[in-house]
């Protein structure tokens, strides 16, 4: 049968096909879950209406992302799949709860007015809220490793519920707050692109500090970690994560203060980028910490042969027809259009 | 070890998460289908009416999305927290086909769904249309994948299993064109126009009983039409190749929707029966004699199987799949008579305006919903108690969690999905209550969205420019 796996190490590939997924989500939902964690301090309802238009046409194409993670995780890893997801049970149905109550705001929110449109509002906002919380908590989790035992999660239901997690969670909340300005500020004009920019400007302090404390949570999780970041000649080569991170803070500092429009947005891109790679080098190879690597968890050759041509024919399409959505929406998002 | 309770409620809760989900797609495969043929034909015709009503339907088919869309990000993630010991075990078998699902079909869909809903004057008339037909194409071929992987579970081939007790894939083409598939498909898809044309029908009806819109209502009305007189009869026929396919695969089901204990032939068909699963008997039956046998096999003496055929640990929950099973065909047949209403009405030039003909059609706008729903639970129950037909049970597929926890995400999910499909339900009925008038104001950006509500153009007239 058709297999690939004596040409190509699959199971490393699709690790860093679905790291590159998981990265695609964080980025793109992540500023619309931020549009929607900012949504309610915008300071009139047209600023709202104009963030809500800025991000209608795309909300459900950057969430299709997250279910290419979850549906690629479970074809190329299934057993990675058959313990992260009993392991953050609760987490990922709060998480999917957020996902839902946020969703279903864009269209009704659209048909309504006046003391009913509030309610989508409010549904909004808690809903982008906790998705993303509950997104932070996941990944606290995740890189501090689950219990396991013969091929199943073997921890207990509340596991997930602890300090560190609690940190990343908010974390994460003002991350996606950062990312979400930023395209305000991209997206937007007049009085909402100033209010953008003055929320990006205090959400700026909260995620350069709250990276700074979980990069230095970090190394403290296992030891294998710190072994790696902290020994020669390892140090010098990862020197520049942290060095290119805090340039990119303070040209984001600069730009949030100038008149470039796109320029933030792209910034935090890279921070984001940084941040992620960052724990991803930590972690690597391990696809659950510290019990299967990508080897241990692959999926059969022969279904992640398969799956990967698939991959290789329809990835490009995908962001071919993805960058054409985001084009035919180009330009600043005006309330005015609406009419 | 298995702790039965949690096994119960994962069932419960996966079967509410997955029956929530299912009434969207079923809607929007055939609606996509059918706003394609209505924005082709106002192509090439030119006529407003055709544009109207796209730009009426388009709004009910955004709420319908948004809606499948939130609750199938849910499903992906369902498979790995309520049944992770099956998803260990078989996703090498059945993963690969989820994972095309959402790269041939889900991006597809999200993408130029952003175009058709927002895009009516950002792009040109064809390639709008080219939007509205690639999402129609979209959600037929998710429809394949999901089916593949679903067939797969209830006929599955081309796989071996490892001494550790995973699957493996031996021929791809086996496990996706496995028996049951083409079937299942051709069936659901089928289903899913069926659906869209009662609700379509029905809406129009009560366009024409109200006498609103009339112009509009006599075109969708005829197209609804046309389906119940074409395509519900040939939804009958592809019903029983279908169960003639299951009796020969997975004879316990057909035996459970028959209520046939004891196999042998000369088998009477059950209009009404009363399934004992305890007893092994059927009640109070109101039965055809030599009804079952006659259909399922072509002769009044063919051999039916039974439920005694296996032991009783084998069976699946007999009664819910019996009576599910008569309520699908029950709305088959209404939709059957309908077509045949239709025809003799046109032929007395009356379809229009016969008044209980549109009442009976209001009526049966549900009826595409009720048979899918009631499909699937005699499909799915009848697979019980396995999750992959023979080869793993439900029990044996649970995820090692606590009844606690299921218990609180089904409470989560039920209130969740209560009150967005009530608020759904609500704001499509405004929508229908608007009629197809309203998109005759001028094209604008977020058109398909704003335009909806009076309220809104009443604060147009106050002057108000807060949208």
């Amino acid at each position: 049968m058709f297999d690939l796996s004596s040409w190509l190490d699959l199971p490393l590939i699709w690790g860093f096909i679905i790291a590159t997924a998981v990265f695609l989500y964080v980025l793109l939902d992540g500023f619309d879950l931020g549009c929607g964690i900012l949504f309610p301090f915008a300071p009139t309802d047209s600023c709202r209406n104009k963030i809500m238009n800025s991000i209608a046409p795309f909300w459900d194409g950057n969430e299709t992302w997250l279910v290419l993670g979850g549906g690629g995780l479970f074809a190329a890893f299934p057993v990675a799949y058959a313990i992260l997801m009993p392991a953050f049970y609760l987490p990922v149905i709060f998480m999917l709860a957020g996902l839902i109550l946020r969703g279903v705001a864009f269209e009704f929110r659209f048909k309504t007015s006046g003391k009913d449109r509030r309610i989508w509002d409010i549904s909004f906002h808690a809903g982008s809220l906790t998705a993303t919380f509950m997104q932070g908590v996941i990944l606290g989790n995740f890189v501090q490793g689950v219990e396991v035992s013969n091929r199943s999660f073997a921890g207990g239901p509340l596991d997930w519920a602890n300090g560190f997690a609690f940190v990343t969670g908010v974390s994460l909340v003002f991350g996606y707050a950062l990312i979400g300005a930023t395209w305000l500020i991209w997206k937007c004009d007049d009085e909402t692109q100033i209010w953008a920019k003055r929320v990006a400007n205090y959400v700026f302090v909260f995620v350069a500090g709250a990276m700074g404390i979980v990069s230095l949570c970090m190394p403290f999780i296992d030891d294998k970690i710190s072994a790696f970041w902290f020994t020669t000649p390892n140090i010098f080569y990862l020197l520049p994560f942290p060095v290119l991170t805090c340039i990119a803070f303070l040209w984001l500092w600069k730009s949030l203060h100038s008149d470039n429009d796109v320029q933030p947005f792209i910034l935090t891109i890279f921070i984001f980028l940084m941040g992620y790679a960052g724990i991803g080098i930590s972690l690597y190879p391990w696809l659950v910490p510290f019990s299967f690597t990508v080897w241990d968890a692959a999926a059969a050759s022969t279904s992640q042969s398969l799956l990967l041509v698939g991959t290789v024919m329809f990835l490009p399409l995908i962001l071919a027809y993805t960058a054409y959505s985001y084009y035919v929406f180009r330009g600043k998002t005006h309330d005015k259009s609406l009419y | 070890m298995i702790d039965l309770d949690a096994v119960l409620l994962a069932r419960i809760q996966f079967a509410f998460t997955i029956s929530f989900h299912i009434i969207f797609p079923a809607f929007t495969i055939g609606l996509a289908s059918w706003l394609a043929v209505v924005e082709g034909l106002f192509l090439k015709t030119g006529n407003k009416i055709y544009e109207d009503i796209y730009k009426m339907w388009v709004k009910i088919f955004a709420v319908c999305f948004g809606m499948g869309v939130v609750s199938g990000v849910v499903m992906s993630y369902q498979f790995g927290t309520n049944w992770s010991v099956f998803s260990d075990k078989v996703g090498n078998v059945i993963g690969p086909l989820l994972g095309y699902e959402v790269l041939t079909a889900f991006f597809l869909e999200a993408s130029f769904l952003g175009i058709m809903l927002f895009g009516w004057d950002k792009v040109s008339r064809k390639m709008h249309f080219v939007s509205t037909v690639i999402v129609a194409v979209g959600t037929l071929i998710s429809a394949f994948w999901i089916l593949a992987a679903n067939s797969w579970m209830q006929t599955p081939q081309g796989y071996d299993i490892l001494d550790n007790g995973l699957l493996v894939p031996t021929d791809w083409i086996e496990i996706i064109f496995n028996p049951s598939f083409p079937y299942r498909f051709m069936h659901m898809v089928t289903a899913a126009y069926l659906t869209t044309a009662f609700s379509v029908g029905g809406v129009a009806a009560y366009y024409l009983w109200r006498k609103k819109h009339v112009e509009h209502a006599r075109i969708m009305f005829a197209m609804a039409m046309l389906m119940a007189v074409f395509v519900a009869p040939l939804q009958l026929m592809i019903g029983h190749a279908h169960g003639e396919n299951t009796m020969e695969y997975q004879p316990i089901k057909v035996a459970a929707m028959e209520g046939n204990w004891n196999r042998g032939g000369n088998k009477p068909l059950y209009l009404f029966g009363m399934p004992d699963q305890e007893e092994e008997k059927t009640e109070y039956g109101i039965t055809i004699p030599n009804g079952a046998s006659l259909i399922l096999t072509g002769s009044r003496d063919g051999e039916i199987p039974g439920l005694r055929d296996v032991p009783a640990e084998d069976r699946p929950p007999v009664a819910i799949v019996f009576w599910s099973f008569r309520v699908m065909v029950a709305m088959g047949m209404a939709m059957i008579f309908t077509g045949v209403m239709a025809i003799f009405l046109f032929w007395r030039k009356s379809l229009y305006s016969f008044k209980p003909f549109l009442l009976w059609c209001m009526a049966m706008l549900p009826s595409g919903f009720i048979a899918v729903l009631a499909g699937w639970f005699v499909t799915e129950i009848g697979r019980q108690p396995f999750t992959a037909y023979g080869i793993i049970r439900t029990t044996e597929s649970v995820s090692p969690i606590v009844a606690e926890q299921v218990m609180l995400s089904l409470g989560l999910f039920i209130i969740i999905y209560t009150v967005i499909f009530g608020a759904a339900v609500y704001y499509i009925l405004r929508l229908v209550r608007k009629g197809p008038l309203i998109s005759q104001r001028a094209d604008t950006y977020y058109s398909h969205s704003t335009e909806v509500v009076g309220k809104i153009a009443a604060e147009d007239a106050e002057g108000k420019k807060d949208v």
